[in-house]
């Protein structure tokens, strides 16, 4: 684990909980090696491991939570309406949402096939979780630091198709079949001018690390003004990746009612939209983190702070796309992709190559 | 009155009743016909010629509503046609009488698409059997009713 | 995927009103549709055999619950056809108004469940608030916001309420100016142009033949209104002009029912500065001679709407018979969706405007 402002923070904290269980263990029990074993530098360096992750965990479902929060105010206010209104300007709302699903009876069909119809929602909150300790928020505080990290996010954020594939399957219902098919060719088309337009960044930064990706930003130029087209290509295939309106048909409640997560209730389909949330998450924090400086920005504020800031408005830009426009259907999402995205991906290539060969950037 | 947006060359109510009068002597009694409607008492035996005659020389393209009626006490059935004409802008009614104990007459779906389902309703609530309508089945009541509910001697307020 | 057959309906978000849509799927396209009704039927024309005459006035507000006034205009149309009796000039003014005021409620209501279908919450929350402008003129009308029983035979029941004349106008210029929002928001979004537009074919020659009637005839480029070709109440006086489209598409569609809303605020204005005082009622016979008929048809928002009574000799009809637009149009619904995918079933059938209570009765 490399070393990180934050690490060293908790390290600390760590070291201090360690003494502190180990000190009646010394001088009450006079087990001296046990105590010895717990102050050690590998059980200090595990725990801080488990609490760095509980901590980048929980700011990461803090800040989905609050991006649910984002969506409802502002959704609401496109609309000639006020969104949540539960709690300080709505904000417990998602919680009263949270424990109302949690409550809830789990109704699972007869007919379903158990082990898949179970592993899909908690496989789909998993993948979109370990991708929440791959973004870092800010040049101290991250979870891991890898130097294929970018690489990581999106081998994850593929993974989704299985997972869909496997709830549409699993439930046993023709429309949950269908939402599924839908669903996997829908993802699996619009990966390719993600990767194309993400390629056009590293073949500029020349590297696959989400800190040096920053850091070339932070001296030379946001790359949203040279690879303006990667970054628009990148924002459409985005929002069908994390499949919102205009890119829901997978979901098209009013074709299939819900789509291949129909047979989901109660806590399960909490997990689900939970799960969707994070990889908006996800989505908007690379976003920013590849064209959009990640957390560069004056220092009277904290980077984090300017991270976060930077996330909720490209997330408020999904939002407006949301309450403005309308679905789209298959043949014409798929065609857009294909036809449309894919070309201006390559051009964005093409661009990035030559303002690299150029020597301009 | 005068009729905003009439074609040229098309035909007053009164002028088509004649038209029909003479080609159709037996089996058509029109009743009355004015600038633009048209009531006639049919012959279910002529029903057909007269409706492919009005729809293909006629102009009549559109069927408006195909009805029954039950006169229980007179022991008839009649099934009341309206039938217009977008051309003329004529709106004609067809009354064809038929005897209660065996309520059958031509269907005219075959010449107007729009007659299907307004024929299978009338089966439907009546029992008057249209011969050579593609599918005579239930349509507002549920599959496997066996009795037809606006006859007069159905009695509401019965369990079936 | 070999052929199927699929049940869209009885319970679905998307029928509007009770109904089944069975459709023999290959893949995503559609090879057969079987329109199934019946479950919203009541009986209707039964019922009225043991009514007196004004007490079917409000059941006839029930048959199409979207555009009430319609329908019990209908009857009082029917009725007085059968009775001969004369309605005072003043009522036929009113009657005008306020049947064109139920026609852009009617409408408003149909663009916001389009939006439902097509996904934009957006699109349906913006036509349900101008909605309520003018179910707040109805209720100063007549004190009902959906079912009036505001029609009498003989002409309506009271006279227009103070400042009438003002409302409205306010209302009309209004909405006027967020009329030509909507169509800025619908016309000028290539999603919704790409979902309506040449989905859900009807040519002339099959609407005509089939019974289509109102705007999806008028959508097909078959120039018939109605209202000016066989005019009832204040038609034939006022200067307005019938809206036609010739693409046959469902967004030929959706333009006829958008520019009527305009031609309907015009034909209002004129009404208003025409209305002269006078009576407003007459009281008609209480009695029909057995065996006397009499019919009547409208154009109701959805088509040609058309009632014909039969007299039973005392104060209750002998057969009252119904003709519902939208029945005939649902039996040719399979003709404009064999062909497409499942996706476009919410576009065509959204486009056409379908209310169960008539059709069911």
């Amino acid at each position: 684990m490399i070393a990180n402002g934050l690490y060293e923070f908790i390290h600390g904290i760590a070291l201090w909980i360690m003494q502190v269980l180990a000190w009646p263990i010394n001088n009450l029990f006079h087990w001296y090696n046990f105590g010895a074993w717990l102050v050690s530098a590998g059980v200090v360096g595990f725990i801080t491991t488990l609490l760095v992750a509980l901590v980048v965990f929980i700011v990461g479902f803090l800040v989905s939570i609050t991006f649910i929060w984002e969506e409802r105010k502002i959704l609401g206010r496109l609309m000639d309406r006020r969104g949540t209104q539960v709690g300080a300007l709505g904000l417990f709302q998602n919680f009263a949402d949270g424990l109302k699903t949690f409550i809830k009876e789990h109704i699972v069909p007869d007919e379903v096939d158990k082990q898949l119809f179970n592993l899909a929602p908690v496989l789909l909150i998993a993948m979109s979780v370990l991708m929440m300790c791959l973004i870092p928020i800010g040049p101290n505080f991250y979870m891991a630091d890898l130097n294929a990290g970018l690489l990581l996010v999106f081998a994850i954020f593929s993974l989704a198709p299985f997972a869909i594939l496997m709830a549409g399957w699993a439930s046993n219902n023709k429309y949950t079949v269908m939402g599924g098919m839908r669903a996997a060719a829908q993802l699996i088309a619009y990966e390719v001018p993600i990767l194309l337009s993400v390629a056009s960044v590293v073949v500029v930064v020349g590297s696959f690390n989400f800190l040096t990706i920053v850091s070339f930003q932070q001296d030379n130029i946001w790359l949203v003004i040279p690879l303006f087209l990667g970054a628009l290509v990148f924002f459409i295939s985005v929002i069908a990746e994390v499949e919102r309106i205009p890119f829901d048909l997978p979901e098209a409640e009013a074709e299939l009612v819900e789509g291949w997560m129909t047979e989901y209730g109660g806590f399960r389909w909490g997990l689900i939209m939970l799960s969707e949330y994070v990889r908006g998450f996800a989505a908007s924090g690379v976003l920013v983190l590849l064209f959009l400086g990640g957390w560069a920005g004056p220092a009277f504020i904290w980077p984090e702070i300017w991270f976060l800031i930077k996330m909720f408005l490209v997330f408020a830009l999904f939002i407006w796309v949301r309450g403005a426009l309308m679905r789209v259907t298959t043949k014409q999402i798929l065609g857009l992709g294909w036809t449309k995205l894919m070309p201006l991906a390559l051009i964005n290539l093409g661009i990035a190559i030559a303002l690299k060969m150029g020597g301009w950037l | 009155m005068e009729r905003i947006g009439l074609a040229p060359g098309g035909k007053t109510g009164e002028v088509l009743a004649q038209d029909i009068a003479q080609r159709f002597p037996q089996g058509v009694a029109v009743a009355k016909s004015t600038n633009n409607r048209l009531y006639a008492k049919v012959d279910r035996s002529v029903l057909v010629s007269l409706c492919t005659y009005m729809r293909d020389a006629l102009d009549f393209e559109h069927v408006t509503c195909v009805g029954g009626v039950d006169w229980l006490e007179q022991g008839k059935m009649q099934v009341v046609y309206h039938i217009t004409s977008y051309a003329n802008k004529v709106t004609a009614e067809l009354v064809v009488d038929l005897p209660r104990d065996k309520p059958e007459v031509d269907s005219i779906t075959f010449l107007w698409g729009g007659a299907n389902w307004h024929e299978r309703e009338t089966w439907d609530m009546f029992g008057i059997v249209f011969v050579g309508h593609p599918k005579l089945e239930r349509l507002l009541n549920p599959a496997g009713t066996e009795v037809f509910p606006f006859r007069k001697d159905f009695v509401t307020g019965r369990r079936v | 995927m070999a052929e199927m057959w699929l049940n869209m309906g009885p319970q679905h978000p998307m029928t509007h009103g009770l109904w089944n849509l069975r459709v023999k799927v290959d893949g995503e396209t559609m090879v057969e549709a079987e329109p199934v009704i019946g479950y919203l039927h009541r009986g209707w024309e039964k019922l009225t055999e043991n009514r007196k005459f004004p007490q079917i006035i409000p059941m006839a507000d029930r048959l199409c619950y979207g555009a009430s006034m319609s329908w019990s205009h209908l009857y009082c149309l029917t009725m007085e056809d059968a009775m001969e009796v004369e309605v005072p000039e003043r009522a036929k003014w009113i009657r005008t108004i306020v049947l064109e005021a139920q026609r852009i409620g009617s409408h408003l209501m149909w663009l916001a469940a389009l939006g439902t279908d097509l996904g934009s919450y957006t699109v349906f929350l913006y036509p349900v608030r101008e909605r309520e402008l003018f179910l707040d003129l109805m209720q100063n009308l007549c004190g009902a916001r959906m079912t009036y029983n505001y029609p009498r035979i003989g002409g309506v029941r009271n006279d227009v309420p103070a400042n009438f004349e003002r409302d409205f106008t306010r209302v009309l210029n209004h909405f006027e100016k967020r009329l030509s929002d909507y169509e800025a928001l619908c016309d000028q979004s290539t999603v919704f142009r790409m979902r309506m537009e040449g989905v859900g074919l009807l040519s002339a020659e099959k609407a005509k033949n089939l019974g289509v009637t109102g705007p999806n005839l008028r959508g097909s480029g078959v120039d018939y209104d109605v209202r000016r070709d066989d005019p009832y109440e204040m038609y034939d006086q006022i200067d307005w002009k019938v809206c036609v489209e010739k693409s046959c598409d469902a967004y030929a569609r959706y333009r006829v029912k958008m520019d009527e809303m305009r031609e309907s605020c015009n034909i209002i204005r004129q009404c208003i500065k025409q209305m002269k005082p006078g009576a407003i009622r007459v009281k008609p016979p209480r009695t029909l001679a057995k065996g006397k008929t009499g019919w009547a048809h409208v154009e109701d928002p959805r088509g040609e709407g058309f009632m014909y009574v039969i007299g039973n000799g005392d104060e209750r009809p002998y057969r009252l018979k119904v003709r519902s637009p939208i029945f005939v149009t649902v039996s040719a619904a399979p003709e404009m969706l064999v062909g497409y995918k499942i996706a476009d079933v919410p576009a065509i059938m959204g486009s056409v405007d379908m209310c169960l209570g008539e059709t069911d009765r």
